[in-house]
């Protein structure tokens, strides 16, 4: 690799189903903390990166241009990411690429979403993802494409939804020692088997909530970043793939796309045995399958495997392969692309051992932080080395 | 207009004749995609989920920078100097015959809490800068008028001129008044359309082609996001942009640097703003030159010769790739009877369009 | 140098609907009404006319040989144009299948939607399309039952995806 990529600073506001705070007062509130942790200045930052999910949430077309003061990109370049729910990850993605590439040594990152603009329920705005004409006219909403996914990833493997239940009972428990977030609770399994069916057979505490939030890192060239601090976290592998539109022709039961962006990123970073060698990972894990469907997505599990994992423990903080130790998604809440760029602060802290109550017992050096997007079809890997 | 076909149709031709021209298979020699668009132009969520299978870029990494297409370029240019791709396509499409309340939607991308409630024709916004910009800089009426002509004259020749039109100044001012003191004839119309370009780094170019065209200088920026926070009387966007680009590409004199300059013209004014900012003229002087015929496609500098917006359409996210377009086969030599002789340096320059401050440049050589 | 900094307090203040009931905060709603008439291009005009007709098609690939629903002109995997129409039957697998509580905009319903995807006969294993299910128990829908379009009588079809009011079992459970 041409240029080595360190992050040197990270900051998050809470997250929460509704906040006071403007979209542009959200962003700066994460900028502002970000760059103070990097001990920066606005002046310092050469390029900046934004990334938020669909537009119409906040309620603003061209959001990017919108959000770009809170973000203090007046008079810099600017580039706004999107990649669906990929996005909170990818947002570092495109910081790393505008230091990698030489342009720039300091890149801010800054992922924002309001989502409780939008009336009369934020779920709405996913019925536009759906294609205008084959599938929108029956009704769509996202849950359908996660219960249908959940349902074949069941069938294919056998699993039972306790077991997947457990995930979110891990995460929200987690959540608990997240200062931001929003849903951080000691739940049973038997709590989510009694919650509501909302599209079986997903059930209400299968599923994270709406939110509002923002969070930011700063990114550094090698040179600056050994100035900076000496605990640079170093982003040694990105990757991303997009899986082909047509949804319905491919088998739901395994992520590919995550599969190809992870060993982007994992070759990259020089990595030949994930399982072994990532210490640490923040899975995308807005249902709580999800979080086993990737991880076999991201050789972390083999096909089916991971829900023995989650059941035996390996998956929890004191645990062989911890698995969002943040308490993810599901426990700290979804800003849609904020929530990716929560987990890469969450690895971030984790590999500096600032994560406090969360800190995993095991000696983490390596890190793995991924998002996943549109209509299964994006995954974006990033991992991060102490 | 293209009612015939969708917009995924429209960019899997666009993307065919890319990938002929440049001599490569998207599914084996591509490593990186990236697509300029915007939510709302294209009546979707989350634009990404709809774009690989007609680019061929199914599984493969495809990204979405929801900027100007010379924006795109400049992710292009960094995915392929950080060596996460030798070759990389940039694709950006504007498919207005969709829409059927542009008008509405440009009006969605103000302020919602302080600019929104201004119940009219979003392009007040063009007609509030114009205002400033002649007051501030003494450029007349006229000579805003002249780059409408100027254009839309050029684009007699361009196939691709949808909007040609041999006019005088006065059919211009007297057209009908879009945001005062702007007319319609200065004001571009949006077209249909797909452009894709493919990337290489220097080692792989010199394998595929052998008329490449160099990036030498990309720079993109943005002003404040507030309207009535800005100098209206210059384009700071693309003054800072260019000083970038042109700090990369080693130009000292831009003024007599170029052979020809592609730059926005999505307004009368914006042409002579733009210039300014770009240095190719004196702030206050662009009008006069105009006028001179200084940047008609046989004068010193060359502005436009393509027609531009104005003479051609305005391509939403687009319309950074038209002129990146029209500038690549001047340099090619492919302009047939608009080329501009001997022409081995181009810039290039963009805006997003009304309400934004954001806009790019590139320098280009062959 | 160190200049990571324990951080003690994370920004943010949460505002209730309760909060804005009360009057506590101003709450201001516009409606923005985006309006589009998408071109449906050659290959989905083509999938629609025919459904009007009661019937399903499909394209086929000559290079890899798949028939492809929804149909496209463009083969995805090989990157060329595809090569022709073929018509498919209208009968298939469920590939997996939902039941769904809650409408688009998340509230509840009274009756639940059953959706699907059904692999459809006739074409390469694993092509399905999203539809409804329906005439049929939800707690009896498995992975892998035989299913069969329902459609609209030949005056109410409007050459809509809905023209195919749900896919109902075939033969016995």
């Amino acid at each position: 690799m041409k240029n080595r990529v360190a992050i040197v600073g990270a900051g998050m506001t809470l997250f929460r189903r509704r906040m006071l705070e403007s979209p542009k007062e959200l962003s700066f509130e994460a900028t502002r903390m970000a760059l103070d942790s990097a001990g920066l200045e606005l002046k310092d930052i050469q390029s900046v990166v934004s990334g938020s999910a669909p537009d119409a949430f906040d309620g603003v077309h061209m959001k990017g241009e919108y959000l770009l003061d809170g973000m203090g990109g007046i008079g810099k370049p600017n580039q706004r990411v999107y990649v669906g729910g990929g996005t909170g990850v990818f947002t570092p993605i495109g910081g790393w690429w505008n230091v990698a590439s030489g342009m720039y040594d300091t890149c801010l990152c800054v992922a924002e979403e309001k989502m409780s603009p939008l009336h009369p329920h934020p779920q709405y705005a996913f019925w536009s993802i759906f294609d205008q004409i084959l599938e929108r006219p029956l009704g769509t909403t996202l849950l359908w494409i996660f219960s249908l996914e959940m349902r074949r990833y069941m069938h294919k493997y056998g699993i039972k939804e306790e077991e997947i239940a457990s995930v979110a009972v891990k995460n929200k428990g987690n959540a608990v020692d997240h200062p931001c977030a929003q849903l951080g609770a000691k739940i049973t399994v038997e709590d989510v088997m009694n919650s509501e069916p909302i599209c079986w057979p997903v059930k209400r505490l299968d599923v994270s909530p709406p939110s509002d939030g923002a969070a930011a890192v700063v990114l550094a060239s090698e040179k600056v970043a050994k100035k900076l601090t000496d605990q640079p976290v170093w982003l040694d592998g990105v990757g991303w793939t997009l899986d082909s539109t047509h949804w319905t022709n491919r088998d739901l039961a395994y992520p590919e796309y995550v599969e190809k962006a992870a060993w982007m990123a994992y070759k990259m970073a020089g990595i030949k045995k994930p399982r072994k060698e990532i210490d640490i990972a923040e899975v995308y894990d807005p249902f709580d399958y999800k979080e086993l469907h990737h991880m076999e997505g991201l050789q972390l599990a083999g096909k089916g495997e991971a829900p023995q994992m989650a059941v035996d423990g390996v998956t929890q903080r004191d645990g062989d392969l911890p698995v969002c130790p943040s308490g993810g998604l599901l426990g700290v809440g979804n800003p849609i692309a904020a929530a990716g760029m929560m987990k890469i602060c969450e690895v971030f802290w984790q590999l500096r051992g600032e994560a406090g109550k969360r800190q995993v017992k095991k000696d983490a050096r390596t890190g793995l932080a991924q998002a996943w997007g549109d209509l299964m079809q994006v995954g974006t890997v990033a991992v991060m080395r102490s | 207009m293209t009612p015939g076909l969708s917009t995924r149709e429209l960019m899997f031709e666009a993307g065919s004749r890319a990938y002929e021209d440049a001599g490569i298979d998207p599914r084996k020699d591509v490593q990186s995609f990236i697509c300029c668009t915007e939510d709302f132009w294209e009546g979707i969520s989350i634009t990404d989920e709809y774009m690989p299978d007609q680019l061929g870029a199914v599984l493969k990494p495809l990204c979405t920078i929801s900027s100007d297409g010379i924006v795109g370029l400049a992710t292009a240019y960094m995915h392929i100097m950080s060596g996460i791709a030798d070759v990389a396509v940039v694709e950006s499409h504007s498919k207005i015959s969709d829409v059927l309340n542009p008008d509405e939607i440009s009006s969605f991308a103000l302020d919602p809490i302080y600019n929104h409630h201004v119940n009219a024709d979003p392009r007040f916004v063009a007609g509030l800068e114009m205002t400033r910009y002649l007051k501030d800089t003494g450029t007349k009426r006229d000579h805003c008028a002249q780059v409408a002509v100027k254009n839309k004259k050029n684009a007699l020749l361009n196939p691709r001129g949808v909007h040609g039109a041999n006019l005088d100044k006065r059919a211009v001012l007297s057209s009908k008044v879009a945001a005062s003191p702007l007319t319609e004839l200065e004001s571009s119309k949006t077209i249909d359309g797909s452009i894709v370009f493919v990337f290489a780094s220097a080692q792989k170019a010199k394998k595929l082609s052998n008329h490449t065209v160099w990036i030498n200088g990309i720079g993109w920026s943005s002003d404040t996001p507030w309207i009535e926070d800005r100098d209206m009387s210059k384009a700071a966007y693309a003054e800072q942009s260019a000083a970038r680009a042109y700090k990369m590409a080693g130009v000292r004199n831009p003024a007599t640097f170029f052979d020809l300059a592609e730059v926005d013209d999505t307004y009368s004014y914006k042409e002579l703003q733009s210039l300014e900012a770009l240095k190719l003229a004196a702030k206050g002087k662009a009008g006069k030159m105009v006028e001179s015929g200084a940047f008609n496609r046989d004068g010193r500098l060359p502005v436009n010769a393509s027609g531009g917006s104005l003479g051609v359409g305005h391509l939403l996210e687009a319309t950074g790739l038209h002129r990146v377009l029209e500038a690549v086969l001047q340099l090619r030599g492919q302009a047939g009877r608009l080329q501009i002789p001997k022409a081995k340096k181009a810039l290039v320059q963009s805006w997003r369009g009304i309400p934004t401050a954001t806009g790019a440049v590139a320098v280009l050589g062959n | 140098m160190k200049v990571s900094q324990k951080i003690t307090s994370y920004p943010g203040h949460e505002i209730t609907p309760e909060d804005i009931k009360e009057g506590k905060y101003l709450d201001a709603v516009y409606k923005f009404e985006p309006k589009y008439s998408w071109a449906a291009g050659v290959a989905i005009s083509r999938f629609l006319a025919e459904l009007k007709e009661g019937k399903i098609i499909a394209r086929k690939c000559m290079n890899c040989k798949r028939i492809l629903v929804p149909p496209r002109m463009y083969c995805e995997q090989c990157f060329r144009p595809t090569d022709e129409w073929i018509q498919i039957k209208d009968t298939g697998t469920v590939n997996t299948y939902s039941i769904s509580h809650v409408g688009t905009d998340a509230r509840r319903l009274k009756t639940p939607i059953l959706v699907a995807v059904v692999d459809l006969d006739g074409a390469t294993p694993g092509m399905g399309i999203l539809h409804n299910l329906g005439e049929v128990e939800p707690s009896k829908i498995k992975v892998g039952m035989k299913v069969r379009a329902v459609w609209k009588s030949s005056s109410e079809r409007q050459g809509a995806i809905t023209d195919i009011r749900y896919f109902k079992p075939i033969g016995d459970e």
